[in-house]
């Protein structure tokens, strides 16, 4: 590829223009160096350390490198075939529908190796943006997920055994938007959503389907564009333009932004090659020529040029940001109360402290919830003991009395008995006596049975 | 077209080394599929981008070198970078040795090939020259934790800078001097201390009145020693599980392969020399005796090129990436968790009272009560006491 060429003279002429204007005999002025406390040293041989690029660069390709791209557009707008486009691979596709209530977004990550460079890539697509009939809470789920992934590497960070050199890095490295190709200007959803995002997250935007448009429209709609943007304080992601290899080409690409994009898989036969195109009746649109769209140069400018830098701004700056934010939040600040710098570790543990102030009187406060509840019951039970105790008591005096009258009865009726067993007894001697005085033991009978009835 | 081969994670950081686990990253590590791409894409562009920032910023990179007088380590720095870090000291009549151990830093940019180097280089004169050496690694403990601890303040900033600077001692370099027996108790003492705060790599210094096979009876004895003692200097033994698994399956690479070599060479015998003498028609380094010159870069003589070759050609990323991950993580860790002490009631737990090379940080610390419970992490244990 003509781009690849390009690049390693560039690389190479840069390392030529760097040896050629130094030696190792070369003093540097010693006046710069004496402001930071350092001197600087002319070697009389070759140390070897020039090896160290190599050594840092050894170290990544073992690691791997990480990128998260972030695809914000309206549904069928062009999203998933540009990301195949770009990275020159068919990942997973299948339509979406338009008809999801809530903005989603779904990530997926992907593994890519390209001679000895392992790249994890996460592609981030908003599902369902832009379809809903009322629109206010689109752009609110992206802000959330961009803000998640900031939390979750804050976390890790904070924790006191981290791992960050192995961390999965979810945090979002640029975020592609997709313009649809009205030719009129930005849409308010648009807008808004750009607007809430821009200083989260590095902006690109894209200009989708740009064969819908024609060069002269293609042209006003860029100039428009950026005039919105700028005049509604849209800050999107500058190329950087501090380093000269690569100044002056980002400076150019700078003013080719928004791109105008056309993305697709199909291969199509133009002269005796198969390049990637459109096929239209009228005409082929060929992705890969930079007369027809702006591909080649969001490819350049993306992955070839910046990949680093997009990575670095965001943990430089977008990271520091939401850290700073979130941190303050929590009422954490660097000053104390009389102006003196207060280490993090001062507050957390003022904090720290508070909270455990407050646990401890919680815990205290439960405490006496449940003993004074333990006493209420207790008291409860107790009276119905007594009650039971009472009921039982007077039940046994009951059964007492019953029991004495009872036995009173008992007693007479034995008396009766006893009486008339006598009554029969007595009756029985009179009886078995023979009538012989019947006059005179009469009155003595009489008698006798008078006395015998008293 | 390339068929990705799912690694295992390849950090050159085993789990065995005392940095964290490789389980404890975040519990979606998400579920990736590998995917084949269809053409060029220009990803390997990354690298190139890597070198142009890298060389933008320049590397830092600080050593220390640490030993009793006399041992050559002034001159082994000044051969090491081939320039006057400083004047090789030569004790005058005048100059009084240092009563205590104290450390002097000096700092130089070197350039070459366009890449610019700011190194610090830590001297530690008066080191085990006293009678009385006891503790004589305090200072020396102090000055490595106090680097950590400046790190550690930038680090947790509300606002932070964005490219810290690191003064954090990436190497440190012991002499232990030619006495062809064993490591001295002192030598012992300190490198145990040290190997848990720092890289070290011990040199057998002034190798040059011991023969080689001297040479290499002292080497195992001191091998022997240190690992009786339990000492691990760079590079970490955790490095050999991996590398025999790896000698098997011959996927080695150049850098592992190197490290094993180093293994089995270190402690090297290097002698230090920053004059020049013309032999056969070369100009060396070297020192000129009655009996020949020993030529300081000859692999024959000495074993200074492997000790260059490990500090500067291959290993220098290797060193500060394994303070950064894992001696100043422990560190951290250490720090962090220490802080939980506060002068209260019950229900506080009181971690033992820091060592004496830790200074004492800003935050209340002297709880004179007797530790009621040591150990590292104790997030959770604020129970009752």
């Amino acid at each position: 590829m003509s781009s690849e060429v390009a690049r390693h003279l560039l690389f190479q002429s840069h390392m030529a223009t760097k040896t050629a204007h130094m030696s190792p005999q070369v003093f540097d002025n010693e006046e710069k160096q004496k402001k930071e406390n350092t001197r600087s040293l002319a070697m009389s041989g070759h140390v070897g350390f020039e090896s160290l690029p190599d050594q840092l660069v050894n170290r990544s390709i073992q690691q791997g490198f990480c990128f998260n791209i972030l695809c914000v557009g309206e549904t069928g707008i062009g999203k998933s075939t540009l990301i195949d486009t770009l990275f020159n691979t068919n990942f997973e596709d299948h339509e979406s529908s338009h008809f999801y209530p809530h903005v989603r977004l779904k990530a997926q990550t992907y593994e890519l190796q390209e001679s000895n460079v392992r790249l994890k890539l996460t592609i981030v697509n908003t599902v369902g943006f832009g379809d809903q009939i009322n629109k206010e809470e689109s752009y609110q789920p992206i802000v959330d997920y961009i803000d998640a992934q900031f939390e979750a590497y804050l976390q890790e960070e904070l924790k006191i055994k981290r791992s960050l050199f192995n961390y999965h890095d979810s945090r979002i490295h640029v975020c592609l938007y997709f313009i649809s190709p009205t030719g009129h200007s930005l849409k308010t959803l648009d807008l808004l959503t750009m607007k809430s995002l821009d200083s989260k997250v590095n902006i690109i935007p894209v200009i989708a389907k740009a064969d819908a448009i024609s060069k002269t429209e293609l042209q006003k709609f860029k100039i428009k564009l950026m005039s919105e943007l700028v005049s509604n304080g849209v800050q999107i992601y500058q190329f950087p333009t501090d380093d000269e290899t690569i100044a002056k080409v980002n400076a150019s690409m700078n003013g080719h932004l928004p791109f105008a994009v056309v993305g697709s898989m199909d291969e199509v036969k133009v002269g005796n090659k198969m390049v990637k195109a459109r096929q239209y009746p009228w005409g082929i649109v060929q992705v890969e020529n930079e007369n027809h769209c702006d591909f080649v140069k969001l490819r350049e400018m993306l992955i070839c040029t910046n990949m680093e830098d997009l990575r670095d701004e965001t943990h430089t700056r977008h990271y520091e940001l939401y850290r700073r934010r979130k941190l303050e939040e929590m009422g954490l600040t660097d000053t104390g109360p009389e102006n003196k710098p207060l280490s993090l570790q001062e507050t957390y543990e003022a904090k720290r402290h508070e909270f455990y102030g407050e646990r401890q009187r919680k815990e205290e406060e439960m405490k006496q919830l449940f003993v004074q509840r333990v006493k209420e019951k207790e008291a409860v039970l107790k009276e119905a003991e007594r009650e039971l105790q009472a009921k039982f008591e007077h039940l046994k005096r009951v059964h007492q009395e019953e029991k004495l009258r009872l036995e009173e009865k008992r007693r007479l009726l034995e008396e009766e008995i006893i009486a008339f067993s006598k009554k029969k007894a007595t009756s029985e001697i009179y009886q078995s006596q023979p009538f012989m005085t019947p006059g005179g033991n009469v009155r003595k009978d009489k008698d006798r049975k008078n006395s015998s009835f008293m | 077209m390339k068929k990705r081969q799912k690694k295992n994670g390849g950090s050159p950081m085993d789990p065995l080394r005392q940095s964290p686990s490789r389980s404890s990253s975040r519990a979606s590590s998400p579920r990736t599929l590998p995917c084949e791409m269809l053409g060029y894409v220009g990803i390997e562009a990354v690298l190139d981008q890597l070198k142009i920032k890298a060389m933008k910023m320049g590397f830092e990179f600080n050593i220390m070198v640490v030993g009793q007088s006399g041992l050559g380590k002034s001159t082994m720095v000044n051969t090491l970078f081939k320039s006057k870090m400083w004047k090789s000291t030569m004790p005058g009549l005048g100059v009084p040795t240092p009563q205590t151990l104290q450390l002097q830093s000096v700092t130089h940019v070197i350039e070459e090939s366009g890449v610019k180097l700011k190194l610090t280089v830590t001297d530690t004169p008066g080191f085990g020259d006293q009678i009385n050496n006891d503790k004589c690694w305090d200072p020396i403990l102090g000055y490595i934790n106090e680097q950590y601890e400046h790190y550690l303040q930038e680090e947790i900033l509300i606002t932070r800078q964005r490219h810290i600077p690191d003064t954090r001692v990436h190497c440190c370099v012991y002499f232990v001097p030619p006495t062809g027996h064993w490591l001295r108790p002192l030598d012992i003492e300190f490198l145990q201390r040290l190997c848990r705060t720092v890289n070290v790599v011990p040199v057998i210094a002034r190798a040059d009145s011991l023969t080689i096979e001297e040479r290499e009876a002292f080497r195992h004895r001191i091998q022997e020693n240190l690992k009786t003692h339990g000492i691990e200097v760079y590079p970490q033994k955790c490095f050999d599980e991996d590398i025999n698994d790896k000698i098997l399956n011959s996927k080695i690479r150049d850098f592992e392969y190197s490290s094993l070599c180093y293994t089995e060479r270190i402690p090297f015998a290097v002698v230090g020399a920053d004059r020049e003498h013309i032999v056969n028609g070369r100009c060396v380094l070297g020192r000129k005796t009655k009996w020949g010159i020993i030529e300081v870069e000859n692999m024959a003589h000495c074993e200074f090129p492997l000790l260059r070759d490990l500090l500067i050609r291959s290993h220098l990323q290797d060193l500060k990436d394994i303070t950064h991950n894992v001696h100043y993580e422990n560190y951290r860790i250490f720090r962090l968790n220490e802080s939980h002490v506060l002068p209260r009631g019950p229900g506080w737990v009181n971690l033992a009272p820091a060592p004496a090379s830790v200074p004492a940080p800003a935050g209340p610390q002297a709880n004179p009560s007797p530790p009621k419970v040591g150990g590292w992490a104790k997030d959770n244990s604020d129970e009752e006491c």
